[in-house]
C-alpha cells in the first residue's frame, strides 16, 4: 500500500530528502516534467489535454513533525527539540530512532517520583533520549547535534477501517496527489510536494513564487479532535463522515463560491462532506493563494486523530472519498468556469 | 541442551517482554515458561494463585533454595465504554498517567483488539494547563462504532500495552515488562549456569504472580515451598539523569545485592563473597527497611526464611521503555549459581543469625 511505505519514510521538516526520492521514483514515468527547486519542493507537470485547458496545482507537503538533537550530555544522553507542534505529553515512554540508532524517552519511575510532581506535564527540556551510551565520546560516534529523531511507529489497521501511523499528516495528501496522477485528465496539472510545511509553510511560499496556476488544491490531513473535546462544535472534524472542506484557517479564507462548487460535486456523486468546523491552524493554502494576482484555491483534508503524534488515526474511507471528489474536480466543468470573480 | 548464557538470557527477554502478563493474568505467558524451563530440563509445575515452578534436584537434596521472580507486569483493566464507544479504564499495578497518552495497547476482550490512547476532554485541564493528564480523562480508541465495541469488550477486561522490546546500544535492552521477567531470565541463566556445576541442593525457581499489587503470589508459594533459604530476583531502579539525587545504582555495572533488615545478613555476605570470587561485578544496595520485593514477604513466610535480594538495574522502571543492560542479566544469573553450589552440605552454621 503506498500510503503505508510512505508513512514508514522519516522526513522531518528540513529533512524530506528520503521521501522526495521515493516520490519522485514511483511517479517519473507519469508526467511529463519534473523539477527540484533550491528549498527542496519536488514540482512535476502533466501538460493539458490543449492550450485552453486550465493548470490545476495540487499541493501537499513532505515534512512531518519530529525531534531535533540540540545537545549530547556528559552521560551520553541526547537533549531535543521538537521539529512542529508537539505536545510534549506524547513523547513519555516512546522508542525513537536517530538514523539506525535506536533510543528510548523515559522518565523518573513512579515511585521516584514526589506526589506533585506526578501531576506536572514533562516539558520539552525535562525530556532526554537514552540510546544506551555510556559517555558523551560514544554517543558522538553515532549522533551528531543537529541529526533528526523519529517516531517509531508501525502502519497497523486498527477496527474496521481506521489506519494508524505516524507522519499521516500530510503523507496522505502525498499518497492522494501520487495516485491522481496514475490517470490524464483534461486539465493540466502540477503537483507540488512540498517542504518545511510544519515550521511554518515555509517550502509553499517558494512555491507560490514561480508556479501560476489557474486554480489550486491543498491536500491534507486535518485534526479530528473528536474523542478530546466535549461539544461536537469543537471537534472540528469527525472520522468516517468523508473529507473535510476547509471554510477559513489562520492563513486563509477560502472564497464561499468555491466551496459551494465542492459541496455541489459532493453531492451529486452521494461523496460524503464534511466543513472543518475551526480556524485554527493552517496549510500550504496560506501561500498558494497569495502567489502572484491570487490563486483560487481550496483545501481538502483527511480527518486524523492524533494528529502530530506517533499514533495518528484517520478513516480509510474517508481517504478514498478524497481521491473520488478530487478525481471529480479535476474531471468536471468546474475548473474551467474560474474566469469569475467572486 | 547448554546454551550460551548470554544468548540465553536475551531469548528469554524477546519471547517474555513483548507478551501480556498483567498482574491477575498471567496465565498467557504459561506456555512461553513450559518451553524456557523444560528444555532446561526443570521439573514444572502450577498452583492455585498461578505460580509457575521450574524445579531441579540436587545432587544429595538436603536443603532446598527457593529463588523467585515475578511474572506480572502492570497494566490497565475496563472500567465502562462511554456512549461513543470509547474504553474507560484504571490502573492495574503503579502505571504513570503521564506514560500513556498515545501509548499503543491490547484490548484483551472476546478476542485480542489493538488500540491507541487518546484522552479526553478536562475541565481541570483547560484552567490549568500546567496539570498532567489524568488518567480518568485517557481513553481507548479501538476504531469500531459503539455496538461492535460493546460485543468485542466489556469491563473488566485487561488491557497490556504493546510493545516489542528492542536493543541500544551496549547490549542494553528497552521495551516494557522488563520489571520482572529480566528475572525469570535470570532464572533461566542460573539452571544453565548450574548444569556445568555440581550443586547439592533442591533449586525451586518460582515465576511468581501478583507482585505489584502486594507480593501476592510470593505469599503463597513461600508457604508452599517452606524452603530453608531463598533468594528473590527482580529490579531496582538505575540512575539516570534526572535522578542523579535519589540513585546510586548504575546501569552496565553488575547485580546490585542488598544488604539491610530484610536480608539475611550471611546469605549477603555469601552472595557479595561468590561474586568477587568469581570475579563478577556487582554493587551494594542499602536497603534500611523492607524491601519493595518479593524478599519482603518470603522472609515472614513459615518459622522464618533466611533470604537473600539481587536486583537487575532497571532504567525508567514502570514505562513501557524500561532499560536493562544484558550485561547484568547474565551476571546475576551467575552469581546466583556460583552461590547455590557453594552452599555447604550443612548450611546449619551458615544460616544461624
Amino acid at each position: 500500500m503506498l500510503l503505508k511505505e510512505l508513512c514508514q519514510i522519516n522526513g522531518v521538516s528540513g529533512n524530506e530528502k528520503r521521501v522526495r526520492d521515493f516520490i519522485l521514483e514511483r511517479i517519473q514515468d507519469k508526467v511529463d516534467s519534473w523539477q527540484m527547486d533550491k528549498i527542496g519542493n519536488l514540482v512535476v507537470k502533466k501538460k493539458p489535454s490543449s492550450s485552453d485547458q486550465p493548470i490545476v496545482l495540487l499541493c501537499a507537503h513532505m515534512d512531518e513533525v519530529g525531534l531535533f538533537i540540540t545537545e549530547i550530555t556528559a552521560d551520553g544522553y541526547l537533549k531535543f527539540q521538537p521539529v512542529g507542534g508537539i505536545d510534549p505529553q506524547i513523547l513519555v515512554s516512546k522508542p525513537v530512532s536517530i538514523g539506525s540508532i535506536q533510543g528510548v524517552i523515559g522518565t523518573k519511575a513512579i515511585h521516584l517520583q514526589r506526589k506533585e510532581e506526578r501531576k506536572q506535564i514533562l516539558n520539552f527540556e525535562e525530556l532526554y533520549i537514552d540510546i544506551g551510551a555510556n559517555t558523551k565520546e560514544e554517543a558522538e560516534k553515532e549522533v551528531k547535534i543537529g541529526d533528526y529523531a523519529f517516531f517509531n511507529s508501525h502502519f497497523e489497521i486498527i477496527g474496521q477501517d481506521y489506519l494508524k501511523a505516524k507522519a499521516l499528516d500530510d503523507r496522505i495528501g502525498c499518497a492522494l496527489i501520487m495516485e491522481i496522477l496514475d490517470s490524464s485528465f483534461a486539465c493540466g496539472i502540477i503537483a507540488a510536494f512540498t517542504v518545511q510545511e510544519e515550521i511554518g509553510l515555509r517550502g509553499s511560499k517558494v512555491i507560490s513564487n514561480y508556479v501560476q496556476p489557474d486554480f489550486a488544491i491543498i491536500v491534507e490531513a486535518t485534526r479530528a479532535a473528536d474523542i478530546e473535546e466535549e461539544n461536537e462544535e469543537a471537534w472540528s472534524v469527525e472520522l468516517s463522515k468523508g473529507p473535510a472542506c476547509s471554510l477559513m484557517d489562520s492563513a486563509t479564507i477560502y472564497q464561499s463560491r468555491l466551496i459551494q462548487k465542492v459541496s455541489n460535486i459532493a453531492r451529486n456523486h452521494h461523496i460524503p462532506l464534511q466543513f472543518r468546523k475551526s480556524t485554527a491552524a493552517a496549510n500550504d493554502a496560506g501561500n498558494i493563494h497569495k502567489g502572484g494576482t491570487g490563486v483560487p484555491t481550496i483545501t481538502l483534508s483527511v480527518p486524523c486523530r492524533n494528529i502530530h503524534s506517533m499514533s495518528s488515526v484517520i478513516c480509510k474511507t474517508d481517504y478514498e472519498y478524497c481521491l473520488s471528489l478530487l478525481r471529480l474536480i479535476l474531471q468536471g466543468g468546474f475548473i474551467n468556469a474560474e474566469s469569475e470573480y467572486p | 541442551m547448554l546454551e550460551n548464557s548470554y544468548d540465553l538470557a536475551k531469548e528469554v527477554i524477546f519471547t517474555l517482554s513483548g507478551k501480556a502478563g498483567v498482574t491477575g493474568y498471567e496465565h498467557r505467558l504459561y506456555p512461553s515458561l513450559e518451553e524456557i524451563f523444560g528444555s532446561l530440563d526443570c521439573h514444572l509445575d502450577r498452583d492455585f494463585m498461578g505460580n509457575f515452578y521450574a524445579g531441579k534436584k540436587g545432587d544429595d537434596g538436603k536443603l532446598s533454595v527457593m529463588l523467585a521472580a515475578h511474572m506480572d507486569e502492570i497494566g490497565l483493566m475496563i472500567t465502562h465504554i462511554d456512549n461513543r464507544g470509547f474504553i474507560h479504564f484504571t490502573a492495574v499495578g503503579g502505571i504513570d498517567g503521564r506514560t500513556l497518552l498515545c501509548q499503543e495497547v491490547i484490548v484483551h476482550g472476546k478476542q485480542e483488539v489493538k488500540g491507541i490512547i487518546s484522552s479526553v476532554p478536562s475541565k481541570v485541564q483547560s484552567n490549568n494547563a500546567k496539570n498532567a493528564i489524568d488518567i480518568s480523562k485517557l481513553v481507548i480508541d479501538i476504531g469500531y462504532p459503539k455496538d461492535i465495541v460493546l460485543s468485542l469488550v466489556k469491563p473488566g477486561d485487561i488491557i497490556s500495552i504493546k510493545r516489542t522490546p528492542f536493543m541500544l546500544l551496549n547490549e542494553k535492552i528497552a521495551g516494557k515488562a522488563l520489571d520482572d521477567r529480566a528475572g525469570i531470565a535470570v532464572l533461566a541463566v542460573c539452571f544453565n549456569e548450574l548444569s556445568k556445576l555440581n550443586h547439592r541442593h533442591n533449586v525451586l525457581a518460582v515465576a511468581t504472580v501478583q507482585e505489584e499489587v502486594g507480593l501476592r503470589g510470593a505469599t503463597t508459594s513461600s508457604n508452599r515451598l517452606q524452603p530453608d533459604l531463598a533468594v528473590a530476583i527482580d529490579v531496582t531502579h538505575a540512575q539516570t539523569l534526572d535522578t542523579k539525587s535519589q540513585v546510586s545504582i548504575q546501569l552496565g555495572k553488575g547485580p546490585a545485592i542488598t544488604v539491610g533488615p530484610n536480608i539475611h545478613p550471611k546469605i549477603f555476605t555469601e552472595l557479595t563473597g561468590c561474586a568477587r570470587e568469581s570475579r563478577i561485578p556487582y554493587q551494594v544496595q542499602a536497603v534500611a527497611g523492607e524491601t519493595g520485593t518479593d524478599a519482603r514477604v518470603i522472609q515472614l513466610s513459615g518459622q522464618g526464611i533466611p533470604t537473600g535480594l539481587i536486583s537487575i538495574p532497571l532504567r525508567y522502571m514502570h514505562t513501557s521503555v524500561e532499560t536493562a543492560s544484558l550485561g547484568d542479566i547474565v551476571d546475576s544469573g551467575k552469581l546466583l549459581a556460583c552461590f547455590i553450589a557453594g552452599l555447604p552440605e550443612d548450611a546449619e552454621d551458615l544460616l544461624c543469625c
